[in-house]
């Protein structure tokens, strides 16, 4: 134990290599399946480093890196907490590497037949969004706005989970939630294409941060991140290419 | 004059003292960051109110409830002598240890649309509970009757049994005997559980946001106006907080005097 | 006849068989020691408790007979306990008309009603009271009023009186005497205070170990004991053995001689005053002269009780004064004397 530790301790006091030191990334939470695949693929690739991803609220990381968390690379879910890390002076030139879309979830089968978003507008349907002070809230609110649906939610839910899980249970009828959240859950909730979600997408942004201690691993995962195999991996749970 | 044992022993004062600190720290934390400039805004602001009343009335609901079905379980605790019934009461305490959002699921499971309970009463009175403010009573009576039921349960066994005896004797029938003389000999604990009910009831966040939702007016409690507050803007769930906070504790002293103080005398 | 009870039971490690039978207007006392099951033969009295096997008919009313059973609550009786048990959340007032209001009176007669009877127990000012600002016999008498104001067909006394310190049981068991004398219907007193039994009952049933020992009148009961226990709570030195004419052979060894003839298997009981001590063997030829000594000695009044260890193993009251001059003390050797006449002798 003790060995290990030394050995951890050495690695990242010598740091900088691309094929050594250890790596450490911070992720929105809803990244947690994307980054874990990209994570073998790179462990294959740099055996040397020792890959540490750590899975959060985007906010909550951001206020984390502000505070001082030693950490190389930091990958939000919205663009608005990145401005957090930059604007405070922690990293420059962040990339958008994915889009989240908005779509309806609904319990396995669609038992109330939703064809779109003018169907939830429907009175007699139990909706399901998310708060309007969480993103993903205020997201739904521009969507619904945009595509002139007056919808009547029956819940403003905490978080996309929350939201999701009421689908999942078949008590609400329909979720506005995340695509890659239906993509998550193939078994009980099914997805409804929203063509007007085109029109409010979230961008993922990612930044190596200016005082990564390992900064050629921090670009080498980045770069696999952007990588054709990235934007594979990200499609296949749900995202779109920025 | 005071009594020479009530004092207190020097080796209570020190933790005692920490206990105070331990719990009135954090409190003492949330009034100085408190705006109070921006109290009043606050409080004008739409929906605080109603989430206020909402809770002061859906915790009062879930209280009167708990009472109704929760003292003639701490009866049955107390007094019978079936077997199970030790089994009962660790059936009782779940949602004490339950995580409440798995409370709330497992309410979803029984009373929710696809619920075994829930989808009978959908087919055949065409009601639905969840995201009403029966819901919101229902999920904060299932988190929060095991505390009266444990301190009424307490106040039973306490109780001492002959005056039941006594009562026989004197023509009361079982019921006459609950009635006119356990009941109010176990108030102050019968007091003592609704109060401490009434608290959890009216803190209570998890299993009202998974089973009732969330809407204005409906089902959104301040627990949850906190909640959704804290995600955009702190200093506003502050304000929030410490307005609960007040309520919450000018209720409980109000009836700690009214009521409490007359069991204590 | 008007009570008539028979009652087998088990209550943990003890069996009860009693049958006791009590008439209207008669006292009866169940005298026995601790654990000899009297509470438990009143709670079944009262429906508190069902017995494995019984039957309780009052006044030709079946309670209980394995058959039928009626509940405490309908039984049409009062029962008092040890402690005075008035329900602390009501007023005196009020616990002396609860049996009343239970019963269906209205509330304002039920009132006055318990104040005719607070007033016949001497407590016609505290019936606004809580029980907690009672004296605890002002309680019992309370509790006697409440028991008595249903005009129960049964009393039940289950130890009314050993909660009370000495001087307050004096004038409590006095003023229950002047009650039980008025009361119609049968009385069931349960004691271990044998002074309670003498004074307050018209017929004593000692129970030792779940079984009637001994059945009569105080005064039969307190001078022919039939077992150790009751010679001792009246203060006898009880001495079985076999009447052979004007002498009797006891069973632990020796004879004493008596004042009448008998014969078969008798009790010889000695009182303590007859007996008397000498510190060398008495002079002259009294015949029941035996050697013994002292095992114990306590206070008594104005005499000190002497228990006495030897072949016939008596109880003296000797003097203070002649306690001292003989140098007494456990341990010392002394000789035990007395008179024929002074030996009641009975049957076994």
């Amino acid at each position: 134990m003790l060995a290990v530790l030394a050995l951890v301790a050495g690695c990242s006091g010598e740091g900088a290599d691309e094929d050594g030191g250890t790596l450490t990334v911070l992720a929105a939470a809803s990244l947690t399946d994307v980054f874990d695949r990209l994570a073998e693929r790179f462990r294959e690739e740099h055996p040397g480093v020792d890959l540490r991803i750590s899975y959060g609220g985007s906010d909550g990381l951001a206020v984390a890196i502000t505070q001082g968390a030693p950490a190389d690379v930091f990958a939000s879910a919205a663009e608005e907490q990145m401005a957090v890390v930059t604007g405070a002076g922690l990293a420059a030139e962040p990339e958008t590497f994915a889009g989240n879309v908005l779509t309806i979830a609904v319990p396995e089968g669609n038992p109330a037949g939703i064809t779109g978003l003018a169907d939830l507008a429907r009175e007699e349907l139990t909706l399901a969004v998310c708060a309007p002070e969480v993103p993903c809230g205020a997201a739904a609110g521009e969507l619904l706005e945009v595509a002139g649906v007056q919808a009547r939610p029956d819940t403003y839910e905490e978080d996309v989970r929350a939201a999701l899980n009421k689908v999942g249970l078949g008590e609400v009828d329909a979720a506005l939630v995340y695509a890659t959240d239906v993509a998550a859950r193939p078994d009980r909730v099914d997805g409804v294409e929203v063509p007007e979600a085109d029109s409010v997408v979230n961008d993922y942004p990612v930044a190596v941060l200016d005082d990564a201690p390992n900064p050629a691993a921090a670009r080498a995962f980045v770069d696999l991140l952007l990588s054709d195999e990235g934007r594979e991996v990200l499609a296949r749970a749900g995202f779109r290419a920025p | 004059m005071n009594r020479e044992t009530s004092r207190v022993p020097a080796p209570l004062l020190l933790p005692a003292a920490l206990g105070v600190a331990f719990l009135l720290l954090p409190l003492v934390g949330l009034l100085v960051r408190t705006p109070w400039s921006q109290l009043g805004n606050q409080l004008a602001a739409p929906g605080v109110g109603e989430a206020l009343r909402l809770s002061l009335l859906s915790a009062t609901l879930a209280t009167a409830l708990s009472l109704l079905l929760g003292v003639p379980l701490a009866w049955v605790l107390a007094r019978s002598r079936a077997r199970g019934v030790s089994v009962l009461r660790a059936l009782v305490t779940v949602p004490l240890v339950l995580p409440p959002v798995v409370g709330g699921v497992a309410l979803f499971l029984v009373l929710g649309r696809q619920g075994i309970v829930g989808s009978w009463l959908d087919d055949a009175f065409g009601i639905t509970i969840p995201f009403t403010t029966a819901a919101v009573v229902i999920a904060e009576t299932f988190v929060a009757m095991p505390f009266l039921v444990i301190s009424v349960e307490g106040a039973l066994r306490a109780a001492d049994a002959r005056f039941e005896d006594v009562a026989a004797t004197l023509g009361a029938g079982r019921w006459t005997t609950f009635r006119r003389v356990t009941l109010p000999l176990v108030a102050p604990g019968v007091a003592a559980g609704a109060v401490l009910c009434w608290a959890r009831a009216l803190g209570e966040f998890g299993a009202t946001i998974t089973f009732a939702g969330n809407f204005p007016g409906t089902t959104q409690t301040m627990p949850l106006a906190v909640y959704l507050a804290l995600q955009r803007d702190p200093e506003a769930a502050v304000v929030l907080s410490v307005v609960l906070l007040a309520v919450s504790l000018a209720t409980l002293l109000l009836l700690r005097d009214r009521w409490l103080g007359r069991g204590a005398a | 006849m008007s009570v008539a009870a028979s009652v087998d039971a088990v209550r943990g490690s003890l069996r009860l068989q009693v049958e006791v039978t009590v008439a209207d207007g008669e006292v009866l006392a169940l005298l026995g020691p601790n654990g000899a099951g009297k509470s438990t033969f009143v709670r079944i009295l009262a429906g508190l408790l069902r017995p494995d096997r019984g039957r309780v008919v009052v006044d030709g009313e079946i309670w209980d007979d394995g058959a039928t059973f009626v509940p405490a609550h309908r039984r049409e009786l009062g029962m008092v306990f040890q402690d005075a048990l008035l329900f602390p959340h009501l007023s005196v007032a009020d616990n002396v008309a609860f049996g009343l209001r239970t019963r269906g009176m209205r509330r304002g007669a039920a009132r006055e009603r318990a104040a005719g009877w607070l007033a016949r127990v001497g407590l016609e000012e505290l019936g606004d009271r809580r029980p907690a600002e009672l004296s605890g016999g002002q309680a019992q008498r309370a509790a006697l009023a409440r028991a008595l104001a249903g005009d129960p067909s049964l009393l039940l006394l289950d130890e009314p009186l050993s909660a009370l310190d000495a001087r307050t049981r004096l004038a409590v068991r006095a003023e229950l005497r002047r009650h039980l004398a008025g009361f119609a219907g049968s009385t069931v007193l349960v004691t271990h205070d044998p002074v309670d039994a003498l004074a307050l009952a018209d017929r004593v049933v000692v129970v030792e170990e779940g079984r009637v020992v001994q059945t009569g009148t105080p005064v039969e009961v307190s001078r022919r004991p039939r077992t150790d226990y009751v010679a001792r709570l009246v203060g006898l030195a009880l001495l079985p053995g076999t009447g052979a004419g004007m002498l009797v052979r006891l069973d632990g060894g020796g004879t004493v001689a008596v004042a009448e003839e008998t014969s078969g298997p008798v009790f010889a009981a000695v009182r303590p005053e007859s007996v008397a001590l000498y510190p060398t063997r008495p002079a002259g030829s009294p015949r029941n002269v035996w050697p013994a000594r002292v095992v114990a000695a306590t206070p008594h009044g104005a005499t000190v009780r002497c228990e006495l260890a030897g072949q016939v193993p008596l109880v003296a009251d000797v003097t203070a004064a002649s306690f001292a001059e003989m140098g007494l003390a456990p341990g010392a050797e002394v000789w035990a004397s007395v008179k024929a006449s002074e030996v009641a002798v009975y049957a076994r």
